[in-house]
């Protein structure tokens, strides 16, 4: 007996209790969701069960490792994901209209979503390294390292990803601490560039904002996603539904519903009960988060913990924003809730990475 | 650690945990505005977007009701459905439809003109759900499409109910036909609010009984709440309310009488209304030639419709209803008792009459060279004396004919249940004034009024009109309505309700001045100008024979020698009713070019009278081709 508890206590030790809970949460609600969603497809409620296992192990190796050995990692990784994009860019296979994917015989591998990692670990690691004296030529280095792959990912076009990637590096370097006076000239400076980057947009992302403004003018092609999933919130009401009883979701009206849209299925069936409730968990992972990276130990520690986090929140708000009709729509799934196992492993490592930044603090301190 | 560098690390810390601190507070506001939009969509929205859900969800499928049939008085089937299958392309499913046609026809014999239809009605009907490529499939057909359909997306079989006019050409002009549903269509179900009620409908009544009944015919469109889903697809039925079948329709019209009327006309152009005085009622309404209107409802042929619209013989045409023709010699009754009864004539006055009357220098001819003698008002009507109506028509005026002819009808609706009838023209100074721009066309001459006197001239009336007013004699001044239309059989109840024979006026005529000109009538089928057609009739019966001109060549008309000729010569005109004390049935009858009325129009009612009185068929008038005899037997 003292052996299955010493085995236990040695398998618990690395892992957070609040950040367990909170994920634990939102797992059982998104494999709740799931199985509302995806009737017309069971085979996907297995096979995100199994996707959660596998993600629990990652999690669970990435807490014991320690931040030193995450940042002897960040360099390799980054450059690794880097090149992979720039083979993506030039061999990569093409599915519906964009070049994503990279095949490498035994399976295709998508090096954006390792990107979405390897961004605020280099960055991170960039900042920690020159901590000592943090001039502005370094945060010009880093916004460099951030924009390259950000345009290889945008480009493929991605444009979900690469906002997602360049949201991550971003907080990094906010993080790290550039100045104010730079932040607000850079966001002048995009307000300027808004009309440029609209001339640079494809047709159908052009399409999607154009329809955000107003769903109605194209009901049955662009603006079908978001009209249907409006409707499916909004009918939903304060209570929902109930559980397998959305109308919208069941009878298919709800496209994409287990993945990007499964906020729909959610809001439908839960009501503005649950999305209250939805929000007060993400609301709570990111407060722990944050928690973690203001007492991490060592700016690497602090950066990195501080842009997962809130990389988190870029998620969760993209997702439930572009779902309820106040973001365009692109291409991010809700956090730990929609189906997919490349996004839920990269989010479990996240959360591992957290616990082991949490779990180190007060080692490196003494 | 030195004290520098740990304050330094502390500074670091903290500049580190207040940039955190504005992201949290970024986190919180950015987390509020999505509470907002929640509480908005899902609170303060929360009717709309349930609503917007509802129709999402609930889908109203319409089922059309079956629609009436149409039943002669003696419950003979003129219009009914049958079930049959058809083979349906949806339009907006496939994407090549000419393909899919081509494909199609590996299994199932698509002839051409099916080919053809389909475009046509592509065009026509835009929109369409479904429309059918060939219709009543055979069995072998409809396993052999099955088999197969995997192949074809958008086509399947579908079982319908089709109309069917069993007798073909029989009635045609007076059944109509239905067709489907083209855009003018919509437009008139639209300004009539009847849209929910042709959801399920393809099909609408075009012409005849089936447009005028239409509402009475087409039913009530039942519904069926269905679940669907995004797709479109039925789910599960939350209700049903059934369809009514459209109402039976049972006609006045004989069509047996019908049949011996039409047959009687041969391969003669013309039109032939017979009316039972006492209620109006129509017992034989005929156009020829006719056309089969079973080939109008699921669409004519191009070739077939081409061959229809293109002839020269306007089969399409309901002479009955809408062709006017100047009434000839068969408006002199009318003229004489309206001499009698404004007084400007006695039945004794009588004339000398030299063949001919002069009137300011034009010499206005009689028929019959030299005159017919000494004519009083009985003879007039009897040999059909032109210049004792020239005479006539000059001491009454247009304006007191006129006057007095418009209380039988003439140049007026008569607001038969059939739709387009045409209205002719009775002419009088008033009316001159409004036809024409020019003042010296818009006065009224006196020798046009002498023209007018013998039914030449400005007037023409419809076949319908001179039937009205024959029966109006027949009924001693009491005109009723006519109508096809005997009752409405609820299909539900079985209740009739019944076209009420509505008396539309009764002429104040004095009785004797009627008796007279009845009198006359039947002198003339007995010892005038009606007396060979029917010569050992077996029954007394009322007659007047008319001829009436064809001035000049319709426009548009293609120059065709052959033909021209014939479409010069005169309308042959008759109007007759009988038994002569009693009469039960009143008709009038127009054969197109056929020359003198008593040797086209006349033998035409006395088959028709025959049957109906006698119910027989009067053996073929012998033709005698001698001259000499036309001369002094025609007399109009």
């Amino acid at each position: 007996m003292k052996a299955i508890d010493r085995l236990v206590a040695r398998i618990a030790a690395p892992l957070d209790g609040s950040l367990l809970m909170i994920t634990a949460c939102l797992v059982m609600l998104g494999l709740l969701t799931l199985f509302s969603a995806a009737q017309d497809n069971p085979a996907r409620i297995t096979s995100q069960l199994a996707n959660v296992g596998i993600a629990l192990a990652v999690m669970w190796i990435a807490a014991q490792l320690s931040p030193q050995t995450l940042m002897r990692f960040a360099f390799p990784v980054y450059i690794a994901a880097l090149l992979l994009l720039v083979a993506v860019a030039m061999f990569g296979d093409v599915r519906n209209g964009a070049r994503r994917w990279l095949s490498l015989g035994f399976g295709s591998v998508q090096p954006s979503e390792l990107m979405k990692v390897a961004m605020p670990l280099m960055l991170a690691w960039y900042f920690h390294k020159n901590e000592a004296a943090l001039r502005f030529r370094d945060y010009v280095v880093a916004a460099i390292l951030l924009a390259i792959p950000t345009l290889l990912i945008a480009r493929q076009p991605d444009l979900g990803t690469a906002l997602l990637v360049a949201a991550a590096g971003f907080y990094v370097i906010f993080l790290a601490g550039l100045s104010w006076k730079i932040l607000i000239g850079a966001a002048v400076v995009v307000m300027g560039s808004l009309p440029f980057l609209w001339s640079i947009l494809h047709d159908y992302q052009r399409r999607r904002i154009l329809m955000l403004l107003d769903p109605t003018q194209d009901p049955l092609g662009a603006g079908y996603h978001i009209i249907q999933a409006t409707i499916a919130l909004g009918s939903g009401g304060l209570a929902g539904k109930g559980w397998l009883k959305g109308t919208q979701t069941h009878l298919e009206f709800i496209p994409e519903r287990s993945t990007d849209f499964i906020f729909a299925v959610f809001s439908e069936e839960f009501g503005l009960i649950g999305t209250t409730l939805l929000l007060v968990l993400y609301l709570a992972l990111i407060t722990r988060g944050l928690m973690i990276a203001a007492n991490a130990p060592t700016f690497f520690a602090r950066l990195l913990a501080g842009a997962v986090t809130l990389s988190f929140f870029t998620y969760a708000f993209v997702n439930m924003g572009m779902v309820s009709g106040l973001l365009p729509v692109v291409g991010v799934p809700l956090p730990l809730v929609s189906y997919g196992g490349t996004a839920l492993v990269t989010l479990f490592l996240g959360i591992g990475i957290l616990m082991s930044i949490n779990r180190h603090r007060t080692l490196v301190q003494t | 650690m030195d004290l520098a560098e740990f304050k330094n690390t502390q500074r670091e810390l903290y500049y580190f945990q207040l940039r955190v601190g504005v992201a949290g507070i970024v986190v919180v506001a950015a987390f509020a505005l999505l509470l907002t939009r929640f509480v908005y969509l899902q609170v303060v929205q929360h009717d709309y977007y349930q609503t917007k859900a509802e129709d999402n969800r609930i889908s109203i499928v319409p089922i059309a009701p079956n629609r009436g049939n149409i039943v002669d008085q003696n419950g003979v089937i003129l219009a009914r459905n049958y079930s049959a299958y058809t083979l349906e392309i949806s339009p907006r499913q496939v994407t090549d439809v000419e393909a899919a046609i081509n494909e199609l026809s590996t299994i199932i014999d698509i002839r051409p003109s099916d080919r053809n239809r389909f475009r046509r009605m592509l065009l026509e009907v835009k929109g369409a759900d479904s429309l059918p490529i060939k219709t009543r499939l055979s069995d072998e057909e409809v396993a052999r499409f099955a088999a197969n359909r995997y192949r074809f997306p958008g086509v399947d079989i579908k079982a319908r109910l089709f109309r069917q006019y069993p007798h073909g050409e029989l009635a045609s002009h007076v059944l109509g036909f239905i067709g489907r549903i083209n855009d003018r269509d919509i437009e008139r179900i639209e300004s009539e609010n009847m849209e929910a009620n042709y959801k399920g409908s393809d099909h609408i009544g075009k012409t005849g009984l089936e447009q005028s009944y239409e509402r009475e015919l087409h039913g009530t469109t039942g519904y069926e709440q269905v679940e669907v889903d995004a797709g479109g697809r039925g789910v599960r039925t939350l209700s049903r309310t059934a369809p009514t079948a459209g109402n039976n329709l049972v006609l006045t019209l004989d069509l047996k009488l019908q049949e011996v009327a039409e047959a009687a006309f041969g391969d003669k152009r013309g039109a032939l209304v017979a009316i039972e005085p006492a209620t109006g009622g129509v017992l034989a309404f005929v156009s020829m030639p006719g056309f089969d209107p079973n080939l109008f409802v699921d669409g004519i042929d191009p070739a077939s419709w081409e061959a229809l619209n293109n002839s020269p013989d306007r089969p399409l045409n309901n002479r009955a209803l809408t062709g006017v023709y100047p009434p000839g010699s068969t408006i002199k009754p009318y003229m004489a008792l309206g001499a009698l009864e404004i007084g400007k004539r006695t039945p004794a006055q009588a004339i000398s009459d030299p063949g001919y009357y002069m009137f300011g220098g034009h010499r206005f001819r009689d028929d019959k060279v030299g005159g017919h003698g000494f004519v009083d008002m009985y003879k007039s009507i009897v040999v059909s004396c032109d210049t004792y109506y020239y005479t006539l028509a000059n001491d009454m005026g247009i304006d007191n004919i006129s006057g007095f002819l418009k209380h039988f009808g003439f140049g007026a609706r008569t607001g038969i249940d059939l739709e387009g009838e045409g209205v002719g023209v009775l002419p009088s100074q008033e009316w001159k004034l409004k036809r024409f721009r020019r003042p010296e066309q818009q006065k009224w001459y006196a020798g046009e009024t002498i023209s007018v006197g013998i039914g030449q001239g400005y007037n023409a009336y419809t076949t319908l009109q001179l039937a009205q007013a024959v029966a109006t004699i027949a009924n001693n001044g009491v005109m009723y309505r006519p109508h096809i239309a005997k009752y409405i059989e609820n299909s539900r109840t079985g209740e009739r309700s019944f076209i009420e024979p509505r008396p539309l006026k009764s002429i104040p005529l004095k009785p004797q001045n009627i008796a007279f000109i009845r009198n006359a009538m039947v002198g003339v089928n007995k010892e005038g100008t009606g007396a060979r057609a029917f010569a050992g009739a077996g029954y007394a019966s009322g007659g007047k024979t008319g001829t009436a001109q064809v001035i000049a060549l319709k426009q548009n008309e293609k120059y065709d020698e052959s033909r021209v000729h014939e479409r010069h010569r005169d309308h042959a005109l008759f109007i007759a009713f009988a038994p002569a004390d009693e009469p039960t049935i009143a008709l009038a009858v127009v054969v197109e070019n056929a020359g003198f009325g008593a040797r086209a129009a006349a033998p035409i009612a006395r088959q028709v009278l025959d049957y109906y009185l006698l119910g027989k068929r009067a053996p073929p008038v012998e033709k005698k081709p001698d001259a000499v005899e036309e001369a002094d037997d025609e007399g109009d």
